[in-house]
């Protein structure tokens, strides 16, 4: 090369490094999905935590009779999914420590049997480490038979160990179609 | 010094008419086919713009339908972006890169080509979706899901095009380092780089190191929409929100991408027009670097309403706000750069200059824009429109303007209309303002962008908007115009052209010819843009 004497790489070598760089920067923009999970899965913060059962038993004398805290239930049907969808209770007083039961309804709409699926969550995103279900509607799909109506239960403990700012806890549900399931049984039927 | 031009004429032959522009690996015509591409862009983005203006002319629904709206701001963005504001930085690097460091040519020629040729087919594909019985996307440029998946079919051709786009740039990007890394002359050290190249350098990485998260994410949105994956479909167990995470990780480095070059302009015609050297070359230098580097680390400044925890916001807040720290270092250094200059105010100049005020008020509405509370009220309202079109139109469009103007006598051999010059920037500028002022005010009232109608107490402000953009619109015929008489004759220009202009590129005759630095120049002292007190 008549120019510049490059001390660095010969041009076809620093191409092979600069496309690598693209090439693992493309992988890079995948390797976030993992990384952003498992980030939200040790800080809570979109509250999806909310989505595992936990087998902790706490003890009645865990209970934290010093305090209350508000439990908001929230429910949202996803506009493809032609249900009723409402908790039976929006508020509750709870301790922390104790175990509570509240129930939702589904009905479905439809003249065919559908199969939905709630993704649930927790606000805010601190709470959701310290809002544990022991039984869920969410951890299985749902089936409805036509205009068939169910009520669901959950139940739940808050974690005593909640911090003391956190005064309200909203437990929000929504609820999808599951298509492939829907699908499948419509085809088996 | 300058015998460094000897000038051949067509030592081997090459393709005359059409055809040549179809198989040129020449810099120069690849660098015109860019910014001719990016005029026309410019062109039918601006059209599509004024479709927007014409519909929020006064409340209620009266030329387009809202859908149609939706299509006309989300095609609007991605022409300007990807078709205009960045096609016409990597023209100007393909003719200005190797005349400025004494190159033949770019590094991969045949490479450059492709890069460009790519373009129009990504743009025929992008556009053709607006003939497509689904019609183009309408989910704004950023094609958030879920409402981007809920479209039509076309939205595959749109990521194909994306896809295209991609590939093109980093290609580019490829190249311009690889010129700058190997290609430059004896005697052009990296302290004597003019700012253009340095800035285009570190802009070139930022391309290779987004564009293909970008690539990654509009992927994922693909195989979400028609391969069942559920990356950002909750219902499978996805996260909307992720992909705001993986958008503006690419997203925010993307606007730097258009912004530095554009930095590197200005500090060209600065100097030049005020007789001085670059006031604190260095620093400059570092400070392009730290804006590259920090503009990795603020995107969640785009989604701060998403409810993220507190500590988060509070680091990107101030991280936001540091990025404002190495962009003052710019702003006081073109300042001192003219203090006590005998400064000549011709066309560049005053583009220049046009860009140095009006960026400013953008950087401040985007510190504004970067304290968490008041974005809270901000977000998603004409205030980020009006902040980012300051920043966008008067900033990166200005300064190309400014580097057209600037580099035209160059390319053409001719001197520009000066007077038409001086009314195209006092036009443009007095009806830009008109036109994206009042959207700050729009903003603060709580007027929210990307809709097609608006409560009537927004009328007047909308009407002198869409007023300024309708002038300023028009205005720019008068820009094709001035382009178009300088190509075809004027007042020759001499190797110079400007009476303080420094560099290399001024050393070869205007029109530059077409081989241009065969025999690298020696570069020293008295051509160098920036004296390196190393040596
Ligand atoms: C001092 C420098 C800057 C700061 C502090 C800043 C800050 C911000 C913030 C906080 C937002 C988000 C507003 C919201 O959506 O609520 C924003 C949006 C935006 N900024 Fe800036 N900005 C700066 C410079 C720039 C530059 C140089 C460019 C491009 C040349 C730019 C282009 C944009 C664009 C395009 C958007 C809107 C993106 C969208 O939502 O479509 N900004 N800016
Ligand atoms: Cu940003």
């Amino acid at each position: 090369m008549r120019h510049l004497a490059n001390k660095g790489s010969t041009t076809p070598w620093l191409v092979a490094k600069l496309a690598v760089l693209a090439i693992a920067m493309f992988g890079f923009g995948y390797l976030l999905v993992p990384l952003y999970e498992k980030f939200c899965e040790i800080t809570g913060i979109d509250g999806r935590t909310a989505g595992q059962a936990t087998g902790v038993e706490y003890l009645t004398d865990q209970v934290d009779e010093s305090r209350w805290v508000t439990v908001h239930f929230d429910a949202t049907v996803n506009s493809g999914l032609p249900w009723q969808f409402e908790p039976v209770e929006r508020m509750m007083q709870v301790r922390p420590g104790k175990l509570y039961e509240t129930t939702y309804i589904a009905f479905n709409r439809a003249d065919r049997p559908i199969v939905g699926q709630a993704v649930p969550s927790v606000a805010p995103g601190r709470a959701s480490l310290f809002f544990n279900k022991t039984e869920c509607f969410c951890f299985t799909e749902q089936l409805l038979g036509a205009r068939e109506s169910r009520e669901m239960p959950v139940r739940f403990v808050v974690d005593p160990n909640l911090p003391e700012r956190v005064e309200l806890v909203t437990l929000s549900y929504i609820l999808y179609q599951n298509e492939q399931a829907t699908a499948v049984l419509a085809a088996t039927d | 010094m300058s015998e460094a031009t000897t000038h051949h004429d067509d030592h081997h032959d090459h393709p005359k008419g059409l055809w040549r522009w179809v198989v040129t690996t020449n810099h120069k015509d690849i660098g015109t086919l860019y910014l001719l591409f990016s005029l026309v862009m410019f062109l039918i983005g601006g059209a599509m713009a004024l479709v927007i203006r014409a519909e929020l002319f006064a409340p209620g629904l009266q030329l387009v339908n809202p859908d149609f709206f939706n299509q006309m701001t989300t095609m609007h963005a991605l022409v300007m972006i990807f078709g205009a504001v960045m096609p016409a930085f990597v023209g100007l690097a393909n003719w200005m890169v190797p005349l400025m460091i004494g190159a033949p040519d770019m590094a991969l020629p045949r490479m450059n080509n492709w890069s460009f040729w790519i373009l129009p087919f990504a743009f025929t594909i992008l556009l053709s979706t607006l003939f497509m019985p689904t019609g183009a996307p309408a989910s704004g440029w950023t094609l958030y899901p879920p409402l981007s998946l809920q479209g039509g079919n076309s939205f595959a051709f749109v990521i194909f095009a994306i896809h295209l786009m991609g590939i093109s740039s980093i290609m580019g990007a490829i190249n311009i380092v690889a010129t700058i890394l190997n290609m430059r002359a004896p005697g052009m050290t990296l302290l004597r780089m003019p700012l253009f190249i340095w800035t285009w350098l570190i802009t070139a990485f930022l391309l290779i190191a987004v564009m293909p998260v970008l690539a990654g994410a509009v992927t994922m949105l693909l195989t979400d929409r028609f391969f069942g994956t559920s990356f950002f479909n909750a219902a499978g167990g996805g996260d909307p929100v992720l992909y705001q995470h993986i958008f503006w990780f690419f997203g925010h480095p993307e606007v730097y991408i258009m912004i530095l070059p554009a930095f590197g302009i200005v500090s060209e015609i600065i100097p030049t027009f005020s007789r001085k050297r670059l006031f604190g070359y260095t620093s400059m230098v570092y400070a392009t670097a730290s804006i590259a580097f920090l503009s990795f680390i603020v995107w969640a400044h785009h989604m701060f309403t998403v409810g993220m925890p507190l500590g988060a916001m509070l680091f990107f807040m101030y991280a936001t706000m540091v990025i404002a720290v190495p962009t003052g270092v710019k702003i006081f250094n073109w300042i001192a750069t003219m203090w006590r200059g005998s400064m000549t105010f011709e066309t560049p100049m005053l583009f220049a200059l046009g860009f140095v005020v009006m960026f400013t008020i953008g950087g401040l509405s985007g510190v504004m824009l970067a304290i968490v509370p008041a974005d809270f009220q901000y977000h998603d309202s004409y205030f980020v429109v009006a902040h980012f079109h300051y920043v966008l139109v008067t900033g990166s469009v200005f300064a190309i303007m400014a580097g057209v103007y600037y580099w035209l006598p160059k390319w053409t051999g001719h001197m520009y209309d000066e007077r038409l010059g001086k009314i195209h920037f006092w036009w443009s500028t007095v009806w830009v303002n008109v036109l994206f002022f009042p959207q700050h005010y729009l903003g603060l009232a709580g007027m929210p962008r990307r809709i097609p109608d608006y409560a009537v107490q927004f009328t007047e402000f909308n009407m002198i908007s869409s007023i300024g953009g309708f002038m300023f619109g028009f205005g720019q015929l008068l820009f094709c115009y001035i382009i178009w008489k300088c190509a075809r004759g004027g007042e020759p220009a001499s190797a110079r052209v400007w009476e303080g202009s420094r560099g290399l590129e001024w050393t070869v005759p205007s029109p530059a010819p077409h081989h241009t630095f065969d025999t690298p120049p020696v570069v020293d002292d008295s051509v160098a843009v920036h004296k390196d007190e190393l040596t």
